[in-house]
This record gives structure tokens, sequence and C-alpha cells, in this order.
């Protein structure tokens, strides 16, 4: 049973990658890293551990996720209110 | 029976990724998300892990997604046509995630699981109050402190003034 646990949770990792890599909206990609942070958790939960460290760290995972995603959405709404916009292949400032 | 309904829920957990992952609308995409989340956290009800499940729903569902919700509404002008996002670099996404895929499978099953067994159902609600009081208070506390400054930060961010 673990191992597919650790397949499932693979599979979406790289969807989330997928996810972060491809979308041009930013809100798009704040997504894609929760579903990230969310299978390295299955991964946490599943293995366990004798003393229960697996669901400890599981915990302080979704404590961590939480602070993010609170981070993320002021700096995307930051840069809306800046460049009215939040399509990240418009906002290149910085690269040239 | 168990194992059964860990399967389903494994398969609705891929398909409603997939679903954010090929949609282009993005409310359709944040309510796909919740349903991720939702059979993630009956995953982990179904390993045996309740006190994570229930803070999965509650964090997740109740928190992130909200505030996701909150920047579309936000960083859209909603009129009549729906909120969509394209997407780029699909060739490379595509080859960079598959190729991360394999070799994630390639070392799982290098693992030899022959005597670990699922073990989140060793752990009650009454051992997790006395591990972060006892073992892990000192991460427990920094934890806090974290998502007060988090927290604190994020509204400074995203207030009105142009003071920073």
């Amino acid at each position: 049973m673990i191992l597919e646990l650790f397949i499932l949770s693979a599979f979406l990792f790289s969807i989330g990658l997928a996810i972060v890599i491809t979308r041009k909206n930013a809100i798009f990609v704040l997504m894609g890293i929760e579903l990230m942070l969310n299978a390295s958790n299955i991964n946490l939960v599943a293995i366990g551990g004798d003393a229960g460290q697996g669901i400890f760290f599981g915990l302080f995972v979704i404590v961590i996720a939480a602070a993010e995603a609170a981070v993320g959405l002021a700096l995307v709404l930051k840069i809306y209110h800046y460049y009215n916009s939040i399509e990240l292949d418009k906002i290149n400032e910085l690269k040239d | 029976m168990s194992d059964w309904l860990i399967y389903f829920l494994g398969f609705i957990a891929i398909l409603s990724a997939c679903y954010v992952l090929f949609t282009s609308n993005l409310l359709y995409a944040a309510f796909s998300l919740v349903v991720t989340f939702i059979s993630i956290a009956l995953l982990y009800l179904a390993l045996g892990a309740e006190f994570i499940a229930v803070t999965q729903i509650m964090i997740y569902v109740g928190g992130i997604i909200v505030l996701i919700i909150f920047g579309v509404m936000l960083t859209n002008k909603l009129g009549n046509e729906p909120p969509q996002s394209g997407s780029h670099n699909k060739f490379i996404a595509g080859l960079i995630s598959a190729s991360i895929f394999g070799l994630l499978c390639y070392a799982i099953v290098q693992i030899n699981f022959s005597n670990d067994k699922v073990s989140g159902s060793l752990y009650n609600i009454k051992q997790i109050g006395q591990g972060l009081f006892t073992d892990y208070l000192l991460v427990f506390e920094l934890a806090g402190i974290l998502l007060l400054v988090a927290l604190i930060g994020a509204s400074v961010i995203a207030s009105k003034k142009d003071t920073v």
C-alpha cells in the first residue's frame, strides 16, 4: 500500500510542477505550489514513523503552506495594483 | 475494502489535479483544487491519521482556497466573460515533469518496503497533543511566531499605502 501512496504523491508532484511551469497567471502558479506541498505531505503521513514524526512534520508543512499562501497572495495583489496585470510573461522589467 | 477506498480517492485526486492542469478558467480550477484537497483529506482519514485530515480540511479548504478565490476576484475584471488564462512552455513543462515523474518512480521502486506498513493509525489526538507540548514544543512555538509574522507582513504588503 505504501508503494502506491508514494507513486500517487510523485504523480501529484509532477502535475504541480507542470502547472508552475506552464501557467501565465500568478494565481495558477500558487495553486501548483499548494499541490506540490500536498504531495509531499502524503508521503510524510504515509511513512508515519515509529514515534509519529511524519504526522508532526505534516502538520508543520500545513502551517508553512498557510503562511506562504497569505504572503504570496499579498504580493500578487500588490503586483496587480502596480502593473494592472498578473500575467507573468508580461512582468519582465527586471529581465532587460 | 480499505484498499479499494484508497485507490478510489487517489483516482479522484489525480483526475481533479489534471483538470487544474488542463482548464483555462481560473474559478473552475480553484473549485477543482477543492475536490483534490478534500479527497486527500479523506485519504488521510482512510489511512487513520484523523487529526491531520481535519487540519487539512480546516486550513486548505477553509482558508487557503478562500484566499485564492479572493485573489481571483480581486485581480480580474469580472464582466460577462469568464476569467481565462493561457499557458506557455508546454513542451518543456511536459518533458521536465514527465522526466521527474519517471525518476521518482524509479527511485520509489528501488526502495524495499517489505517490513514497513502505513502507520498513521498509531497516533490519536491525545498522543499528538502530548507530542506537541513535549518533544516538538520549540517547533510548535516557532510555527506560531512564523504564522503571526507572515500574517502581519501580508497585511502590511497588501495595504494601500505606498510607504514601502
